[in-house]
């Protein structure tokens, strides 16, 4: 028998799967602290999380926030920043730390056998660390120095602007670092962050991978009862002050080959009913490699490596982007293209076929996220941030499978409009 | 312990099957033998390039990603100077779509004149976007010429010029096709929700009527032994002065390459090395500094990099660091040190075996080293080097006879 090469084997319509998203273990600590685990994996490694409320959204004072995150391994009342280091180290566990908007986090990732040695220093960082002086100025020194290197940059330039445009640059969303900043920080604005948001803040913690039987009682034994969750986390609203001004073009590199463009317009947050039905709206526009401005912008015309468009992972406000580094002489056309595809969308029902595949291309995805705890317990985290739960997902995998050609359309005419959008090249 | 089988088709090819019931996905990977180290030094970047050329379409297939979408699939490819790899992941019930398209373009691809003059243009623009648009892009360009005299780890695997890429002609990536991309010389990795039987029957439908192809046999200039130190110093239009430096090092599969390994990870990995703590925490002369190899399969570079705080001259960076190479290779490495860096590539390990997707590209890449067990059997290689071994290592390798150092200077 001949084997034909030119018929595609059958396949199983991914939107025919059931999927089911693992749950999580929950339970409190006796000081209050959430704890949300996943136990599965075949290897013997585990990662824990402290989630604090910590984010830039409770700084006063720009980059207090995000200093006071990154400090927190540069010693202790006991133990100096090498110290600190070499104890993680020896147990070949890594220790990292991360400042976003409304939290900050604390990430342990270790081999499983190794934990109860690990989270005493994991707690003494949570309750005794000083910052000291001299660890600040070469913080704010070498951090200086990166910031320099970082704005020749022509996309690091772009997506400060941006954010300022949609946001206002006195709102966390849309403010950025000046070296200024690190000259104005002093120890006593992140002491006092620290006993404030992390000492006696509010924290979550999240556990996952081979997670062993007593983690439970050892959690609560380490971080039970220390004086966590004894205020509510504080409620402070900002308001948007978005720019008049819509279209920017920056020359930030006389010599650049290349511009960074950026186009957004303001969008709402998953609370919102047309969050999740956007989000099959913006794969077909640009959000993996089948979508058309990556077929048209890169696979047809060549204009640049890659064109994505999102929206931006936000807990309160969001904002719906088109990023790619496009070469200096397209930049325009590039974002020519971009309304034209929008117009597209806009003026035409996208097809069956089109549509189902992205349908079966999500599902697929959704499925290839369910594997592993790792992948797992970061979409409960998302979900516990955002406060929705599991039937989010569940009404997400429903809309992937069911939203209308003609809804999509709809979508398209309310907010793919260039006239809402800002557009930004950085040359 | 990753389990696997193993077997070989008539036509040559080598297919490993490595079975995981707990996830509901399959893997396909294929590496072909074949990287920017088997360029010609006039036609540099084409190993790249033909890995773009890979998705245009092949002789029964006009779009190769679309048909994987709708299967629910997605993938991937890299092209390092060592091999080119191809990966998707898709939903285990459509495996079969993934030996439907794999098999089509290693039968041949379709070589469409559009296609080429597309990836020609997106290959330039990731060119500019990753090394001429940023600051120290071209670094390694440098180093890469500064370090290999013969060896063809001289070019970066993006090309040495832009002109290699835009002059790219359908001739030549028709010969490099049918030289390279033959069953003979290429590994399929079959991995997840899969059953070595299945896998068996599918691979010989698909992949089993390719013609054999020629084997390639590989054979590059060795580079001679450094015998004297190499400087290069230039300016640029960058913020900050750099210091880049680099030491030649044993190949994949040799003693010295494990040293090698724990070496940069005493000198440079994390926050508690021995660099970092002197250089850039203690004398403050380097804003941020590392130490690595790229774990090429020939012989490699050991290279430490950084950038220098304002004020700090190259000639105090180099001699701080000189200076802490001096005390490795006298003294021999504390026990404890060296556990440290042997339980965190213990780590590593374990972390990389996570994903099926890793498991499946490790695999294929240790069977093109010559057996996937290495893949059991690496952790031991490195329990077995010895604070002596890595004396005599550091002084092998950190000869000033044996460095090439770059400084980069910023522009007043």
């Amino acid at each position: 028998m001949t084997l034909n090469r030119k018929i595609t084997p059958p396949i199983t319509d991914a939107v025919s799967f059931d999927l089911q998203l693992k749950k999580c273990d929950t339970y409190h600590l006796d000081n209050g602290v959430p704890v949300y685990s996943m136990n599965a994996g075949a290897q013997e490694v585990l990662m824990i999380e402290w989630v604090f409320y910590a984010g830039n959204w409770y700084e006063q004072k720009n980059i207090v926030a995000a200093s006071t995150n990154f400090m927190l391994k540069n010693g202790t009342h006991q133990k100096n920043a090498f110290a600190i280091n070499e104890y993680f180290e020896f147990y070949g566990a890594y220790l990292n730390r991360s400042c976003y908007n409304e939290t900050a986090t604390i990430t342990l990732h270790c081999l499983s056998k190794h934990i109860h040695e690990l989270l005493p220093v994991v707690a003494e960082i949570i309750t005794e660390s000083i910052f000291p002086e001299e660890e600040l100025n070469t913080y704010r020194r070498n951090q200086k120095q990166r910031l320099e290197v970082n704005l020749k940059k022509c996309d690091f330039i772009a997506n400060r602007l941006i954010d300022e445009y949609v946001y206002g640059i006195h709102h966390p969303y849309g403010k950025y670092t000046s070296t200024l900043d690190y000259d104005q920080l002093n120890q006593e604005e992140l002491v006092a962050f620290y006993e404030k948001f992390y000492k006696e803040g509010n924290c979550t913690i999240f556990t996952a991978g081979q997670v062993p039987a007593d983690l439970p009682n050892t959690l609560n034994t380490v971080f039970g009862g220390l004086p966590l969750q004894k205020r509510p986390v504080p409620n402070i609203q900002y308001t948007l002050r978005p720019a008049t001004e819509k279209k920017y073009n920056i020359i930030n590199d006389e010599a650049g080959v290349q511009g960074a463009v950026r186009l957004a317009r303001p969008f709402p947050n998953r609370h919102h009913p047309d969050f999740q039905k956007v989000q099959i709206l913006n794969n077909i526009f640009g959000g993996f490699f089948g979508s058309r401005l990556m077929s048209n912008i890169r696979e047809d015309k060549g204009y640049t490596y890659g064109i994505h468009s999102y929206i931006q992972n936000h807990i309160h406000d969001s904002a719906w982007l088109i990023s790619t580094e496009a070469g200096r002489a397209v930049c325009e056309p590039t974002i020519e293209e971009v309304y034209k595809e929008m117009h597209i969308l806009c003026n035409e029902p996208i097809e069956e076929d089109e549509l189902s595949l992205v349908r079966n291309y999500m599902i697929g995805s959704v499925l290839g996220e369910l594997d592993g705890p790792f992948q797992l317990i970061s979409r409960w985290k998302n979900y516990v941030l955002n406060g929705i739960d599991e039937t989010y997902f569940y009404k997400s995998v429903e809309l992937i499978k069911s939203t209308s050609a003609e809804e999509l359309q709809d979508l398209a005419k309310k907010y793919l409009n260039p006239e809402s959008f800002y557009e930004l090249i950085v040359v | 312990m990753i389990q696997y089988n193993r077997f070989v088709l008539d036509n040559g090819l080598t297919v490993l099957v490595h079975e995981d019931q707990a996830t509901p996905m399959a893997v396909v990977n294929v590496l072909y033998d074949v990287g920017a180290r088997d360029e010609q030094a006039n036609k540099t970047g084409f190993a790249h390039l033909f890995e773009h050329l890979m998705f245009g379409g092949s002789i029964h297939i006009p779009d190769y990603d679309e048909p994987l979408q709708r299967a629910g699939g997605d993938n991937n490819a890299y092209t390092t100077h060592d091999l080119t790899n191809y990966y998707c992941q898709l939903p285990a019930q459509n495996i079969e779509t993934a030996f439907w398209l794999e098999s089509d373009r290693m039968l041949s691809l379709g070589f469409s004149e559009k296609s080429l003059a597309v990836q020609r243009k997106v290959v330039c623009e990731e060119f500019k976007e990753h090394y001429l648009n940023k600051p120290y892009g071209d670094v390694w360009h440098k180093m890469r010429e500064l370090a290999y005299a013969v060896h063809p780890y001289r070019w970066m695997t993006i090309g040495k010029e832009l002109s290699h890429v835009e002059n790219a002609h359908i001739d030549d990536v028709k010969a490099f096709f049918f030289k390279h991309y033959r069953p003979v010389n290429a590994i399929l990795v079959v991995a997840g929700n899969v059953k070595t039987e299945a896998v068996k029957q599918l691979a010989q439908k698909w992949f089993g009527p390719i013609p054999m192809g020629e084997k390639y046999i590989r054979c590059l200039p060795k580079e001679p032994k450094q015998l004297e130190a190499r400087k290069l110093s230039v300016e640029a239009n960058v913020p900050l002065d750099a210091f880049v430096k680099t030491w030649h090092m044993d190949a994949r599969l040799e003693k010295g390459y494990y040293a090698a390994d724990l070496l940069t990870e005493i000198l440079g990995g994390g926050g508690s090395s021995r660099l970092y703590q002197a250089i850039v925490k203690e004398k403050k002369l380097f804003s941020n500094l590392d130490c690595y190899h790229f774990g090429s399969m020939d012989a490699g570079l050991v290279t430490i990099e950084g950038k220098l705080v304002k004020g700090v001259t190259m000639e105090q960076a180099d001699n701080a660091i000189t200076e802490e190479l001096e005390k490795i290779k006298e003294t021999i490495v504390a026990e404890n040190e060296l556990q440290k860096v042997v339980n965190k590539t213990e780590s590593v390990i374990a972390f990389e075996d996570m994903s099926v997707m890793s498991r499946a590209s490790s695999l294929a890449m240790y069977e093109l080293l010559g057996d996937a067990t290495l893949m059991n059997t690496e952790l031991n290689k490195y329990r077995e080097v010895t604070p002596s071994d890595l004396h005599f290592y550091a002084n092998e390798i950190f000869r000033e006879s044996n460095s090439n150092t770059l400084y980069y200077n910023a522009k007043q």
